[in-house]
Protein backbone atom coordinates (compact mmCIF):
# COMPACT_ATOMS: atom_id res chain seq x y z
CA UNK A 1 0.00 0.00 0.00
CA UNK A 2 1.58 3.49 -0.93
CA UNK A 3 1.90 5.43 2.42
CA UNK A 4 1.09 8.56 3.10
CA UNK A 5 4.34 11.40 3.10
CA UNK A 6 5.65 13.49 5.41
CA UNK A 7 7.77 16.35 4.09
CA UNK A 8 9.57 18.28 6.23
CA UNK A 9 9.89 21.82 4.12
CA UNK A 10 12.92 23.89 4.01
CA UNK A 11 12.77 27.33 2.62
CA UNK A 12 15.99 28.43 1.62
CA UNK A 13 17.58 32.01 1.97
CA UNK A 14 21.15 33.23 1.01
CA UNK A 15 21.97 29.53 1.34
CA UNK A 16 20.41 29.37 4.82
CA UNK A 17 17.62 27.59 6.10
CA UNK A 18 15.02 30.11 7.13
CA UNK A 19 11.74 30.05 8.92
CA UNK A 20 8.68 33.02 8.85
CA UNK A 21 5.51 33.56 10.19
CA UNK A 22 2.79 33.88 8.08
CA UNK A 23 5.85 34.19 5.00
CA UNK A 24 7.49 37.28 7.34
CA UNK A 25 10.09 37.38 9.58
CA UNK A 26 12.68 34.68 8.63
CA UNK A 27 14.58 33.31 11.27
CA UNK A 28 17.80 31.42 10.50
CA UNK A 29 17.18 27.66 11.47
CA UNK A 30 20.22 25.91 10.31
CA UNK A 31 22.54 24.83 7.33
CA UNK A 32 21.08 23.42 4.45
CA UNK A 33 23.29 19.96 4.24
CA UNK A 34 23.30 19.00 8.13
CA UNK A 35 19.32 19.99 8.36
CA UNK A 36 18.36 17.70 5.26
CA UNK A 37 20.94 14.68 7.00
CA UNK A 38 18.69 15.57 10.12
CA UNK A 39 15.29 14.88 8.50
CA UNK A 40 16.84 11.44 6.33
CA UNK A 41 17.69 10.18 9.79
CA UNK A 42 14.63 11.15 11.46
CA UNK A 43 12.56 9.16 8.86
CA UNK A 44 11.31 11.88 6.35
CA UNK A 45 9.68 10.84 3.26
CA UNK A 46 10.97 13.21 1.56
CA UNK A 47 12.32 17.31 1.53
CA UNK A 48 11.07 20.13 -0.20
CA UNK A 49 13.41 23.26 -0.38
CA UNK A 50 12.28 26.45 -1.29
CA UNK A 51 14.56 29.17 -2.70
CA UNK A 52 12.04 31.82 -1.52
CA UNK A 53 13.77 34.96 -2.50
CA UNK A 54 14.76 33.35 -6.05
CA UNK A 55 11.40 34.42 -7.71
CA UNK A 56 10.89 38.12 -6.09
CA UNK A 57 14.22 38.63 -7.13
CA UNK A 58 14.33 37.72 -10.86
CA UNK A 59 17.22 34.65 -10.28
CA UNK A 60 17.20 30.96 -10.80
CA UNK A 61 18.06 28.81 -7.50
CA UNK A 62 21.33 28.59 -6.65
CA UNK A 63 22.47 24.89 -7.86
CA UNK A 64 25.64 24.69 -5.50
CA UNK A 65 24.03 23.26 -2.48
CA UNK A 66 21.46 20.90 -4.78
CA UNK A 67 24.50 19.10 -5.55
CA UNK A 68 25.61 18.82 -2.02
CA UNK A 69 22.86 17.65 -0.88
CA UNK A 70 22.48 15.15 -3.57
CA UNK A 71 25.19 13.50 -2.63
CA UNK A 72 24.38 12.84 1.32
CA UNK A 73 20.88 12.43 0.83
CA UNK A 74 19.43 8.67 0.17
CA UNK A 75 15.76 10.40 -0.06
CA UNK A 76 13.84 12.32 -2.75
CA UNK A 77 14.03 16.03 -2.92
CA UNK A 78 12.32 18.44 -4.77
CA UNK A 79 13.77 21.88 -5.69
CA UNK A 80 11.47 25.29 -6.00
CA UNK A 81 12.61 28.67 -6.62
CA UNK A 82 12.14 31.00 -9.78
CA UNK A 83 12.76 27.97 -12.11
CA UNK A 84 11.89 30.23 -15.59
CA UNK A 85 12.74 27.75 -17.95
CA UNK A 86 13.55 23.76 -19.36
CA UNK A 87 16.78 24.74 -19.25
CA UNK A 88 16.93 25.98 -15.62
CA UNK A 89 15.17 22.56 -14.62
CA UNK A 90 17.28 20.62 -16.23
CA UNK A 91 20.05 21.97 -14.56
CA UNK A 92 18.46 21.62 -10.72
CA UNK A 93 17.45 18.09 -12.12
CA UNK A 94 20.63 17.47 -13.08
CA UNK A 95 22.27 18.47 -10.13
CA UNK A 96 20.36 15.92 -8.59
CA UNK A 97 16.63 16.94 -7.71
CA UNK A 98 14.23 14.25 -8.17
CA UNK A 99 11.56 16.76 -8.67
CA UNK A 100 11.21 20.65 -9.30
CA UNK A 101 8.08 22.97 -8.43
CA UNK A 102 7.49 26.11 -10.01
CA UNK A 103 5.01 28.31 -8.27
CA UNK A 104 5.22 32.24 -9.40
CA UNK A 105 7.12 31.67 -12.65
CA UNK A 106 4.38 29.35 -13.77
CA UNK A 107 1.47 32.10 -13.04
CA UNK A 108 3.71 34.57 -15.19
CA UNK A 109 3.63 32.25 -17.87
CA UNK A 110 1.70 29.06 -17.63
CA UNK A 111 3.31 27.42 -20.65
CA UNK A 112 5.83 26.47 -18.44
CA UNK A 113 4.19 24.23 -17.21
CA UNK A 114 3.88 22.03 -20.22
CA UNK A 115 7.07 22.90 -21.37
CA UNK A 116 8.84 21.23 -18.22
CA UNK A 117 5.86 18.43 -18.54
CA UNK A 118 6.96 17.57 -21.85
CA UNK A 119 10.87 17.82 -21.56
CA UNK A 120 11.11 15.31 -18.11
CA UNK A 121 7.62 13.77 -17.72
CA UNK A 122 5.05 14.99 -15.50
CA UNK A 123 6.53 13.12 -12.91
CA UNK A 124 8.74 15.95 -11.91
CA UNK A 125 7.08 18.71 -12.39
CA UNK A 126 4.94 19.60 -8.73
CA UNK A 127 3.13 22.98 -8.98
CA UNK A 128 3.11 25.16 -5.85
CA UNK A 129 -0.14 27.26 -5.00
CA UNK A 130 0.54 30.01 -2.57
CA UNK A 131 -3.69 30.63 -1.26
CA UNK A 132 -5.61 32.72 0.44
CA UNK A 133 -9.30 33.09 1.07
CA UNK A 134 -10.31 36.94 0.08
CA UNK A 135 -13.41 38.67 1.63
CA UNK A 136 -15.97 37.31 -0.54
CA UNK A 137 -15.52 33.67 0.41
CA UNK A 138 -13.18 32.86 -2.51
CA UNK A 139 -9.84 31.36 -2.34
CA UNK A 140 -7.16 33.14 -4.75
CA UNK A 141 -3.69 32.96 -5.57
CA UNK A 142 -0.99 34.73 -4.64
CA UNK A 143 1.99 35.50 -6.26
CA UNK A 144 5.81 36.46 -5.19
CA UNK A 145 5.08 35.54 -1.59
CA UNK A 146 8.74 34.81 -0.51
CA UNK A 147 8.98 39.03 -0.39
CA UNK A 148 6.04 40.15 1.70
CA UNK A 149 6.65 43.72 -0.62
CA UNK A 150 6.19 42.18 -3.98
CA UNK A 151 3.23 39.28 -2.94
CA UNK A 152 0.58 40.45 -5.64
CA UNK A 153 -3.29 39.25 -4.82
CA UNK A 154 -4.41 37.68 -8.76
CA UNK A 155 -7.89 37.27 -9.63
CA UNK A 156 -7.33 33.77 -10.70
CA UNK A 157 -9.11 31.61 -8.49
CA UNK A 158 -7.15 28.32 -6.55
CA UNK A 159 -9.34 25.95 -7.80
CA UNK A 160 -9.67 27.17 -11.64
CA UNK A 161 -5.14 27.46 -11.26
CA UNK A 162 -5.72 23.48 -9.91
CA UNK A 163 -7.40 22.45 -12.97
CA UNK A 164 -5.48 24.12 -15.39
CA UNK A 165 -1.70 23.06 -13.42
CA UNK A 166 -3.11 19.49 -13.85
CA UNK A 167 -4.05 19.79 -17.90
CA UNK A 168 -0.75 21.40 -18.64
CA UNK A 169 0.66 18.79 -16.67
CA UNK A 170 1.63 19.14 -12.83
CA UNK A 171 2.52 15.92 -11.63
CA UNK A 172 1.72 16.81 -7.99
CA UNK A 173 -0.03 20.28 -6.63
CA UNK A 174 1.46 21.20 -3.50
CA UNK A 175 -1.68 23.77 -1.51
CA UNK A 176 0.14 26.40 0.70
CA UNK A 177 -3.15 27.57 2.58
CA UNK A 178 -1.27 30.95 3.67
CA UNK A 179 -4.51 31.68 5.98
CA UNK A 180 -3.16 28.73 8.22
CA UNK A 181 0.70 28.90 7.69
CA UNK A 182 3.22 29.51 10.38
CA UNK A 183 0.34 29.44 13.23
CA UNK A 184 0.28 25.92 14.12
CA UNK A 185 -3.46 25.71 14.51
CA UNK A 186 -4.07 22.99 11.43
CA UNK A 187 -3.98 22.67 7.66
CA UNK A 188 -7.16 24.64 6.25
CA UNK A 189 -8.98 20.88 6.02
CA UNK A 190 -12.02 22.72 4.65
CA UNK A 191 -9.90 24.32 1.77
CA UNK A 192 -8.14 21.22 1.10
CA UNK A 193 -11.15 18.67 1.03
CA UNK A 194 -12.45 21.06 -1.71
CA UNK A 195 -9.24 20.88 -3.33
CA UNK A 196 -8.85 17.06 -3.31
CA UNK A 197 -12.13 17.06 -4.86
CA UNK A 198 -10.61 18.29 -8.13
CA UNK A 199 -7.13 16.83 -7.72
CA UNK A 200 -6.36 13.62 -10.05
CA UNK A 201 -2.86 13.87 -9.34
CA UNK A 202 -1.18 13.85 -5.55
CA UNK A 203 -2.06 16.35 -3.37
CA UNK A 204 0.54 17.89 -0.45
CA UNK A 205 -1.10 20.05 2.29
CA UNK A 206 1.02 22.68 3.09
CA UNK A 207 0.49 25.47 5.93
CA UNK A 208 -0.32 24.93 9.60
CA UNK A 209 0.92 21.69 11.08
CA UNK A 210 1.20 22.44 15.03
CA UNK A 211 0.36 19.02 16.70
CA UNK A 212 0.12 15.35 15.92
CA UNK A 213 -3.57 15.35 15.41
CA UNK A 214 -3.28 18.20 12.30
CA UNK A 215 -1.47 15.41 10.24
CA UNK A 216 -3.98 12.89 11.30
CA UNK A 217 -6.92 15.27 10.14
CA UNK A 218 -5.42 16.05 6.80
CA UNK A 219 -4.59 12.53 5.92
CA UNK A 220 -7.77 10.86 7.01
CA UNK A 221 -10.26 14.32 6.57
CA UNK A 222 -8.78 16.01 3.28
CA UNK A 223 -7.16 12.82 2.08
CA UNK A 224 -3.97 14.43 1.02
CA UNK A 225 -1.25 12.50 0.06
CA UNK A 226 1.44 13.81 2.10
CA UNK A 227 1.53 17.00 4.48
CA UNK A 228 4.01 19.84 4.68
CA UNK A 229 5.93 21.31 7.16
CA UNK A 230 8.49 23.57 8.38
CA UNK A 231 8.61 25.18 12.24
CA UNK A 232 7.13 22.05 13.89
CA UNK A 233 10.02 20.34 12.72
CA UNK A 234 12.84 22.69 12.34
CA UNK A 235 12.27 23.94 16.44
CA UNK A 236 11.57 19.91 17.65
CA UNK A 237 8.02 20.35 18.80
CA UNK A 238 6.95 17.24 16.79
CA UNK A 239 9.51 14.61 16.16
CA UNK A 240 8.95 12.76 13.34
CA UNK A 241 9.22 8.90 14.30
CA UNK A 242 6.97 9.27 16.96
CA UNK A 243 4.30 11.06 14.84
CA UNK A 244 4.51 8.06 12.47
CA UNK A 245 4.06 5.60 15.06
CA UNK A 246 1.13 8.02 16.00
CA UNK A 247 -0.18 7.85 12.89
CA UNK A 248 0.29 4.09 12.35
CA UNK A 249 -2.10 3.82 15.11
CA UNK A 250 -4.30 6.00 14.03
CA UNK A 251 -4.46 3.67 10.55
CA UNK A 252 -3.02 5.91 8.39
CA UNK A 253 -0.37 4.02 6.13
CA UNK A 254 3.09 5.39 6.56
CA UNK A 255 6.58 3.88 6.73
CA UNK A 256 8.47 3.07 9.78
CA UNK B 1 35.20 -4.11 -10.66
CA UNK B 2 34.09 -1.93 -13.29
CA UNK B 3 30.78 -0.38 -13.29
CA UNK B 4 28.99 1.92 -16.08
CA UNK B 5 25.97 4.05 -16.19
CA UNK B 6 24.15 3.96 -19.82
CA UNK B 7 23.89 8.00 -20.38
CA UNK B 8 20.75 7.83 -21.80
CA UNK B 9 19.66 10.90 -21.14
CA UNK B 10 17.81 10.45 -18.05
CA UNK B 11 18.07 13.30 -15.47
CA UNK B 12 18.44 10.58 -12.05
CA UNK B 13 21.70 9.51 -13.36
CA UNK B 14 24.06 12.23 -11.05
CA UNK B 15 21.47 10.45 -8.49
CA UNK B 16 22.50 6.72 -8.95
CA UNK B 17 25.96 7.79 -9.60
CA UNK B 18 26.09 9.21 -5.82
CA UNK B 19 24.17 6.24 -4.25
CA UNK B 20 26.80 4.08 -5.99
CA UNK B 21 29.84 6.81 -4.39
CA UNK B 22 27.99 6.24 -1.17
CA UNK B 23 28.67 2.44 -1.03
CA UNK B 24 32.36 2.59 -2.80
CA UNK B 25 31.59 2.28 -6.08
CA UNK B 26 32.83 4.86 -8.93
CA UNK B 27 30.97 4.72 -11.58
CA UNK B 28 31.84 5.65 -15.33
CA UNK B 29 29.15 7.32 -17.14
CA UNK B 30 29.51 6.48 -20.93
CA UNK B 31 27.19 5.79 -24.28
CA UNK B 32 30.17 4.24 -25.67
CA UNK B 33 29.45 0.68 -26.91
CA UNK B 34 32.77 -0.92 -26.18
CA UNK B 35 33.47 0.59 -22.87
CA UNK B 36 29.44 -0.74 -21.84
CA UNK B 37 30.52 -4.17 -23.67
CA UNK B 38 33.72 -4.38 -21.09
CA UNK B 39 32.30 -3.23 -17.71
CA UNK B 40 31.13 -5.51 -15.17
CA UNK B 41 28.58 -4.38 -14.46
CA UNK B 42 25.85 -2.21 -16.63
CA UNK B 43 22.81 0.30 -15.44
CA UNK B 44 20.43 1.91 -16.93
CA UNK B 45 19.05 4.56 -15.68
CA UNK B 46 15.97 6.77 -16.85
CA UNK B 47 13.47 9.62 -16.08
CA UNK B 48 11.10 10.85 -18.84
CA UNK B 49 9.17 8.78 -21.40
CA UNK B 50 9.83 5.69 -23.05
CA UNK B 51 9.44 6.63 -26.64
CA UNK B 52 12.64 9.43 -26.45
CA UNK B 53 14.49 6.61 -23.88
CA UNK B 54 14.40 4.25 -26.70
CA UNK B 55 14.75 6.72 -29.71
CA UNK B 56 18.15 7.76 -28.23
CA UNK B 57 19.39 4.08 -27.38
CA UNK B 58 18.96 4.16 -31.11
CA UNK B 59 20.72 7.49 -31.69
CA UNK B 60 23.58 6.19 -29.50
CA UNK B 61 23.36 2.56 -31.92
CA UNK B 62 22.68 1.06 -28.01
CA UNK B 63 20.39 -1.40 -28.91
CA UNK B 64 21.87 -4.22 -30.07
CA UNK B 65 24.88 -3.46 -27.85
CA UNK B 66 22.22 -3.70 -24.83
CA UNK B 67 20.41 -6.82 -26.65
CA UNK B 68 23.41 -8.45 -26.26
CA UNK B 69 24.93 -7.85 -23.26
CA UNK B 70 25.77 -10.91 -20.86
CA UNK B 71 27.01 -9.64 -17.32
CA UNK B 72 24.30 -8.42 -15.06
CA UNK B 73 21.96 -5.45 -16.07
CA UNK B 74 19.93 -2.70 -13.93
CA UNK B 75 17.52 -1.18 -15.41
CA UNK B 76 15.87 1.53 -12.91
CA UNK B 77 12.76 3.13 -13.79
CA UNK B 78 12.01 4.02 -17.48
CA UNK B 79 15.38 1.88 -17.58
CA UNK B 80 13.62 -1.56 -16.52
CA UNK B 81 10.25 -0.60 -18.77
CA UNK B 82 13.31 -0.38 -21.76
CA UNK B 83 14.18 -3.56 -20.68
CA UNK B 84 10.70 -5.21 -21.62
CA UNK B 85 8.69 -6.38 -24.72
CA UNK B 86 7.13 -2.88 -25.17
CA UNK B 87 5.35 -0.05 -23.47
CA UNK B 88 1.64 1.15 -24.42
CA UNK B 89 3.89 5.17 -23.57
CA UNK B 90 3.78 6.59 -27.20
CA UNK B 91 3.40 2.86 -28.43
CA UNK B 92 7.10 1.60 -28.04
CA UNK B 93 8.87 -1.14 -29.17
CA UNK B 94 11.27 -1.82 -26.10
CA UNK B 95 14.65 -3.82 -25.76
CA UNK B 96 12.51 -6.86 -25.56
CA UNK B 97 14.86 -8.68 -22.62
CA UNK B 98 12.72 -9.48 -20.50
CA UNK B 99 9.02 -10.17 -21.49
CA UNK B 100 6.19 -8.12 -20.05
CA UNK B 101 4.55 -4.87 -21.60
CA UNK B 102 4.39 -1.76 -19.80
CA UNK B 103 1.04 -0.27 -18.90
CA UNK B 104 -0.51 3.08 -18.06
CA UNK B 105 -1.61 2.73 -14.68
CA UNK B 106 -5.54 3.42 -14.27
CA UNK B 107 -7.11 6.09 -12.12
CA UNK B 108 -9.66 5.18 -9.39
CA UNK B 109 -10.60 6.32 -6.42
CA UNK B 110 -7.35 6.61 -4.11
CA UNK B 111 -5.62 5.79 -7.15
CA UNK B 112 -3.77 8.75 -8.07
CA UNK B 113 -1.53 8.80 -10.90
CA UNK B 114 1.48 9.46 -11.36
CA UNK B 115 2.25 6.60 -8.51
CA UNK B 116 4.43 9.06 -6.32
CA UNK B 117 5.95 7.66 -2.32
CA UNK B 118 7.02 5.04 -0.88
CA UNK B 119 5.11 1.70 -1.21
CA UNK B 120 5.73 -1.33 0.20
CA UNK B 121 7.96 -4.26 -1.40
CA UNK B 122 6.52 -7.70 -1.30
CA UNK B 123 8.93 -10.54 -2.14
CA UNK B 124 7.70 -13.32 -5.12
CA UNK B 125 10.63 -15.23 -5.63
CA UNK B 126 13.93 -16.10 -3.60
CA UNK B 127 16.84 -14.07 -5.56
CA UNK B 128 19.95 -12.69 -4.76
CA UNK B 129 18.84 -9.16 -5.85
CA UNK B 130 16.12 -8.60 -3.63
CA UNK B 131 18.19 -10.79 -0.29
CA UNK B 132 17.58 -9.18 2.87
CA UNK B 133 14.52 -7.64 1.92
CA UNK B 134 12.27 -7.63 4.92
CA UNK B 135 8.22 -7.63 5.53
CA UNK B 136 7.67 -3.64 5.67
CA UNK B 137 10.55 -2.25 3.56
CA UNK B 138 9.35 0.38 1.17
CA UNK B 139 10.84 1.90 -2.02
CA UNK B 140 10.77 5.44 -3.20
CA UNK B 141 8.58 5.25 -6.76
CA UNK B 142 7.52 8.04 -9.19
CA UNK B 143 5.87 6.66 -12.23
CA UNK B 144 2.75 6.64 -14.44
CA UNK B 145 3.26 2.99 -16.07
CA UNK B 146 3.96 -0.42 -15.31
CA UNK B 147 4.97 -3.77 -15.59
CA UNK B 148 1.80 -6.00 -14.29
CA UNK B 149 3.03 -8.49 -11.58
CA UNK B 150 4.21 -11.91 -13.72
CA UNK B 151 6.65 -15.10 -13.92
CA UNK B 152 9.47 -13.17 -13.83
CA UNK B 153 8.56 -10.54 -10.87
CA UNK B 154 11.39 -11.07 -7.87
CA UNK B 155 8.85 -8.30 -5.44
CA UNK B 156 5.57 -6.50 -6.44
CA UNK B 157 4.15 -3.81 -4.57
CA UNK B 158 0.02 -2.56 -4.63
CA UNK B 159 -0.93 0.41 -6.36
CA UNK B 160 -4.75 -0.48 -8.14
CA UNK B 161 -3.29 -4.25 -8.01
CA UNK B 162 0.37 -5.84 -8.11
CA UNK B 163 2.52 -4.51 -10.55
CA UNK B 164 6.63 -5.35 -10.82
CA UNK B 165 8.61 -3.45 -8.72
CA UNK B 166 12.12 -5.38 -9.35
CA UNK B 167 12.24 -7.90 -11.93
CA UNK B 168 14.63 -10.21 -13.91
CA UNK B 169 15.34 -12.97 -16.47
CA UNK B 170 18.79 -14.24 -16.65
CA UNK B 171 21.32 -11.43 -16.82
CA UNK B 172 18.79 -8.65 -16.60
CA UNK B 173 17.08 -6.93 -14.02
CA UNK B 174 15.08 -4.08 -13.34
CA UNK B 175 13.86 -1.82 -10.36
CA UNK B 176 10.56 -0.04 -10.97
CA UNK B 177 11.52 2.36 -8.18
CA UNK B 178 14.48 4.58 -7.43
CA UNK B 179 16.90 2.22 -5.01
CA UNK B 180 19.19 5.72 -5.29
CA UNK B 181 16.23 7.15 -3.70
CA UNK B 182 14.93 4.47 -1.28
CA UNK B 183 17.16 4.97 1.88
CA UNK B 184 18.74 2.13 3.69
CA UNK B 185 16.39 -0.48 1.46
CA UNK B 186 17.58 1.05 -1.64
CA UNK B 187 21.58 0.77 -0.81
CA UNK B 188 20.49 -2.60 0.04
CA UNK B 189 18.89 -3.80 -2.72
CA UNK B 190 21.80 -1.38 -5.28
CA UNK B 191 24.78 -3.37 -3.15
CA UNK B 192 22.89 -7.15 -3.65
CA UNK B 193 23.17 -6.14 -7.52
CA UNK B 194 26.91 -5.26 -7.57
CA UNK B 195 27.39 -8.54 -5.80
CA UNK B 196 25.91 -10.35 -8.34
Amino acid sequence: MLSRRLIPCLDVRDGKVVKGVQFRDHVVMGEIVDLALRYRDEGADELVFYDITASPEGRSVDRDWVERVARVIDIPFCVAGGIRSVDEARAVLHAGADKISVNSPALERPALIDELAAAFGVQCVVVGIDSLRDTDGEWRVRQYTGDPDKTQALARKTLDWMLEAQQRGAGEIVLNCMGSDGVRKGYDLEQLSVARAVCHVPLVASGGAGVPEHFRDAFVEADVDGALAASVFHSGAIAIPELKKYLRAQGVAVRL
Amino acid sequence: MSVVLVDAGGTNIGSVRYALQRLGVDAELTADAETIRAADKVILPGVGAAGPGMARLCELGLVDVMRALTQPVLGVCLGMQLLCTDSEEGHTECLGVIPGSVRRFTEAPGIRVPHMGWNQLVARQSHPLIAGLGYDDSAYFVHSYAVPAGEYSLATADFGGDFSAVIARDNFHGMQFHPERSAAVGARLLKNFLSL
